[in-house]
């Protein structure tokens, strides 16, 4: 009912304002959108059979990640190295804006999901969990007799 | 360890290439080192395969502009984002001591490593004193 007093032309103009303002500051709400929100950066989205995490931890050693289901609680783990030199009198640092040191980030999980299908991989940067949900959760097509 | 090296236009062409308006992008944070010798930049761009990242020396202007490939299953809904666009980019003023011929760089585990040396006349030189 909202949207019916609205042309939906006028939604497309607000985006489409929005988006030209980003690009004219070159800076949006989300533009800071890893770092400001905590590292790593988490996406997380489902299909009918899976949930599937995101973690975006560039620059990790994914055997020092630790990741652990605890009654539907996920938690990822870990540390990230300072990739930079030890400062000594002959380098300066201009500008030192990425993460570093341990960080711990934690999902909360549908009840569905099956503790013991849990899959975790590390693959440019990004480290991915996918939790497959637990068979009898999945819609089903019932046949009528 | 990923090795290449960037791409060179010249000046004149710059202009063409820029598309006519450009999409908002996520911001990548950086570090940037200077030794004696030249500058090192770091930048986060988790999720960006090598062959998404478009990595130039345009005149005196270093840009890094980067897609995100990430292998979503299908029909996946998302419920919760943090990076909420696919592209990267971040565009630096190369300062004149540096070499821009001589970029290199290396992407690894979403991390992009730019090195930009100083041109041989900016480097430190120690003169040794002749006794007579």
């Amino acid at each position: 009912m909202y949207r019916s007093l609205f042309p939906s032309d006028v939604f497309a103009e607000l985006d489409r304002l929005q988006r030209d303002m980003g690009t004219l500051f070159d800076y949006s709400p989300s533009i800071r959108g890893i770092g400001r929100g905590g590292y790593p950066a988490l996406n997380v989205g489902s299909t009918p059979t899976s949930v599937e995490i995101y973690a975006f931890a560039p620059g990790i050693d994914p055997a020092a990640v630790e990741i652990n289901l605890d009654r539907g609680v996920l938690t990822i783990d870990g540390e990230r190295k300072p990739s930079l030199p030890a400062g000594d009198e002959k380098t300066t640092l201009h500008l030192n804006e990425r993460f570093d040191g341990r960080f711990r980030r934690v999902v909360s999980l549908p009840d569905d999901i099956d503790p013991a299908s849990v899959t975790a991989d590390y693959r440019d940067g990004v480290l991915h969990v996918s939790v497959k949900r637990r068979e009898s959760a999945q819609p089903r097509r019932v046949e009528v007799q | 360890m990923n090795d290449m090296t960037p791409s060179q236009t010249s000046a004149a062409t710059r202009e063409e290439n820029k598309p006519a308006r450009q999409d908002a992008a996520l911001l990548p944070p950086v570090d940037v080192v200077e030794d004696t010798t030249g500058i090192t930049l770091y930048a986060d761009l988790p999720g960006v395969p090598r062959d998404k990242l478009d990595l130039r020396v345009e005149g005196d202007q270093l840009n890094i502009e980067a897609e995100l490939a990430l292998p979503v299953p299908q029909g996946m809904t998302p419920s919760h984002a943090e990076v909420s666009r696919s592209r990267y980019r971040r565009a630096f003023t190369l300062s004149k001591e540096l070499d821009p011929e001589k970029v290199s760089a290396e992407l690894s585990h979403g991390v992009l490593r730019v090195r930009i040396p100083k041109a041989e006349h900016a480097q430190p030189r120690k003169i040794t004193v002749q006794v007579r």
